[in-house]
């Protein structure tokens, strides 16, 4: 199904669940049955299965990537996978379910639109399954599709099938999951036969919902569509000079991805912080001048007035309350194996602005387990926490809740330069 | 103003992002340029990402020497006709230096080619080479970042990579210390494809079917040239063949196709059963782990 429309939209998901629920053999499944993996590599997994003493055909495989995990028998790091149907590209980020779950899973998540949520049949909810989904709901995953897999090692019972829905029904009202806009959806599946991933199979007949892939070609995406209000981060300024080109002497324009909103030719707008205010004369993709431009487009935007923009500047709507901020409260999942000490300073990456920030408090630092809120003094690779932060640039921001991109930040060692953490910003000070 | 924008737009739109975070974080950045499809998507996104100013960054092509005459030419003329500077680093320049020591002369010339880029990247200082590798084509490919951090040896350290979120990238480096940016990591053959129909990209001519002296060998087309002769009771038969990706002639081989136009070739990836690294990239056939091998030592 390599199809060639050329009209498809995107949608991103993960798949997140611990280390044996059979995630890779869903991943492998969905790609073989809509026939994204070709001879060759088919032929690279027969040979390795064979090597490993394996009767079938092991279509995890296909997720192997590095060296060692190919010894190990383990993944360590997110893989990004693709396929096409006849309505969409998907982008599956596969995250690893061992150890490093938290890092990994916010990683992947981060982008996603859809989570699949794995749960072995045989065992039903485990430790895993909670922290996952309460991953998913922290990151602000719009679509959760909880995948009860294995269900031919329970003789496709549906009433197991039935008790673990319930069980996780409950879980999930209990920390929040089901919220308007959020949609929640159970299949029984065996990714090791193939019943309910692609093809229905004839071993589940009781069950009457869509496959997973009907599923995903379903989800209504004009959700996740970011409506709210115009965010244009400044990433480069673009002023040719060209001497010999008198119409290009005078030319500034200013180049970013619309974050969410839209803009249109005429529209009063304002640049943060400086305030300075004019109206948007131009708005173009390369050569062609477009009259609007929305949500996920890359522009270059000329206004009617000389004012001063530089790089990390945001252009917005007149009438937004919108404003800088040099204090914010938001949720820090740390990344390092290097600890968060309140006493260093760190860098912060926002849009396209990037700011020295101090840590002014840790609130608490949230135990995924219990879901309960203990106190600390620093953070660890893995974990969650409510952190105060003081930054010696102004930002502009909104919370996460309201707008994923302009509520998002990255944080970075300032001597290292690695990225040590990634933040949500909770509330504004 | 309804719904989302297609997935050809929103893929160009992401390129476009990432190339001017580049732009915008790093000092002196270089666009890798090869005269292949993939690079010449890159360059149709620099455009978009950047006209009616200059691109701010020079391209630069590391020919092994072995290289199909047309894609150099095209090269050239597509550096021209952008009014952009071209570097071209040579593999050669490396073995005068003694840099690169070949085993014997006819030996594949591909993994030099790390040793000739880490050179110039430190001759030219650049702390950002924008590639055009894509995380479809190859395992290790899957699991890279889109701004890949690179130590001062030019080592990839896949255990080690900085985590990407949202679309915030970090392309901080230390002075020797260099990043690859893949504004292409999540196109797929199809899309490249799709892309250049829809843009109405010229491409070296090799791209499409033409008549071409080969062998069979080892399950293999070999093109014959003059680099890659026919050995002793070979037989020589000349088909019609097109190649579906563009390097060092010891390395590349062709499809046999009567695709001569963007539209057949579309047709035909759509219904392929090999992929395409697997068809075509004798480099990648050598053992499971090549490819991330090679990364590790500096590979793009």
């Amino acid at each position: 199904m390599n199809d060639t429309d050329k009209n498809n939209t995107v949608l991103r998901f993960l798949t997140c669940g611990s280390v044996d629920d059979g995630k890779s053999t869903l991943i492998g499944r969905l790609l073989f049955d809509t026939k994204t993996i070709l001879t060759d590599t088919l032929s690279n997994i027969e040979k390795t299965s064979k090597k490993r003493g394996m009767s079938a055909l092991d279509l995890s495989l296909i997720t192997d990537g590095l060296q060692a995990e190919r010894e190990q028998g383990i993944t360590i790091d997110v893989a990004y996978r693709y396929f096409s149907t006849g309505t969409r590209k998907y982008i599956i980020a596969d995250a690893p379910g061992h150890e490093q779950y938290t890092r990994n899973m916010v990683t992947a998540a981060s982008t996603a639109e859809l989570a699949i949520i794995l749960i072995d049949s045989r065992k039903g909810m485990l430790t895993q399954t909670k922290r996952h989904s309460y991953l998913a709901k922290l990151v602000g995953i719009k679509h959760i599709v909880v995948a009860i897999n294995k269900m031919d090692l329970v003789e496709y019972d549906e009433s197991k099938f039935k008790l673990i829905c319930d069980e996780y029904k409950a879980f999930a009202t209990a920390i929040d999951l089901i919220q308007p806009g959020v949609s929640l959806e159970f299949i029984p599946m065996s990714a090791l036969n193939g019943d309910m991933i692609v093809d229905r199979g004839s071993a589940m007949d009781w069950y009457e919902g869509s496959t997973l892939l009907n599923i995903l070609e379903n989800i209504d995406v004009k959700k996740n569509i970011n409506e709210s209000s115009l965010r244009f981060p400044v990433q480069y300024i673009c002023r040719p000079r060209e001497s010999d080109n008198k119409d290009l002497h005078d030319f500034r324009a200013f180049m970013g991805r619309i974050e969410s909103g839209h803009m249109k030719i005429n529209d009063k707008v304002k640049v943060l912080p400086s305030n300075h205010e004019s109206k948007i004369k131009e708005i173009r993709i390369g050569e062609s001048i477009l009259s609007n431009a929305r949500y996920e487009q890359s522009v270059t935007v000329s206004l009617y007035d000389e004012i001063d923009i530089s790089r990390g500047d945001m252009i917005v709507h007149q009438n937004d309350k919108l404003s800088a901020v040099k204090n914010f409260t938001a949720t820090v999942c740390w990344l390092s194996e290097t600890d968060l000490t309140q006493n260093r300073t760190y860098l912060i990456m926002h849009t396209s602005r990037t700011s020295k920030a101090k840590i002014t408090d840790i609130y608490y630092k949230m135990n995924i387990n219990s879901t309960e809120k203990e106190p600390a003094s620093i953070l660890k690779t893995n974990d969650i926490a409510s952190v105060g932060f003081k930054l010696a640039q102004p930002l502009i921001v909104d919370t996460y809740i309201e707008n994923r991109e302009t509520g998002s930040f990255i944080i970075v060692d300032e001597s290292s330069y690695h990225t040590v953490g990634a933040g949500m910003i909770e509330s504004l000070d | 103003m309804e719904g989302k924008i297609s997935h050809l737009d929103w893929l160009e739109s992401e390129a476009i992002h990432i190339m001017r975070e580049v732009a915008g974080q790093c000092s002196n950045p270089v666009l890798l340029f090869s005269g292949g499809k993939d690079s010449l998507c890159l360059l149709r996104i620099a455009e978009k990402a950047f006209r009616p100013g200059r691109f701010p960054f020079p391209l630069m092509h590391i020919d092994t020497g072995h290289n199909y005459p047309e894609v150099i030419s095209f090269r050239d003329d597509k550096a021209n006709e952008l009014g952009e500077r071209l570097i071209v680093a040579s593999l050669e320049d490396s073995m005068n230096q003694g840099t690169i020591v070949l085993k014997s002369a006819d030996e594949p010339r591909n993994k030099y080619q790390s040793i000739t880029l880490l050179e110039a990247i430190e001759k030219h200082g650049f702390d950002c080479c924008i590639g055009g590798a894509r995380r479809d084509e190859e395992k290790a490919r899957a699991k890279e970042r889109i701004m890949s951090f690179r130590d001062e040896f030019g080592q990839w350290d896949p255990k080690n990579q900085r985590p990407e979120l949202w679309n915030l990238y970090n392309a901080k480096v230390h002075k020797g210390e260099n990043i690859r940016a893949f504004p292409i990591s999540n196109w797929t053959e199809m899309d490249v494809w799709q892309y250049i129909e829809r843009e109405g990209l010229d491409l070296p001519s090799i791209y499409f079917s033409h008549n071409r002296d080969i062998v069979k060998r080892n399950g293999a087309i070999v093109p014959i040239t003059e680099v890659t002769p026919a050995k002793s009771g070979e037989e020589i038969k000349n088909l019609a063949v097109r190649f579906r990706t563009v390097g060092d002639i010891t390395c590349t081989a062709p499809v046999l196709s009567d695709a001569d136009t963007v539209e057949k070739i579309i047709i035909e990836t759509a219904s392929t059963v090999i992929t395409e690294r697997g068809e075509t990239r004798l480099d990648d056939q050598v053992s499971e782990a090549s490819m991330e091998q090679r990364k590790k030592e500096g590979y793009f």
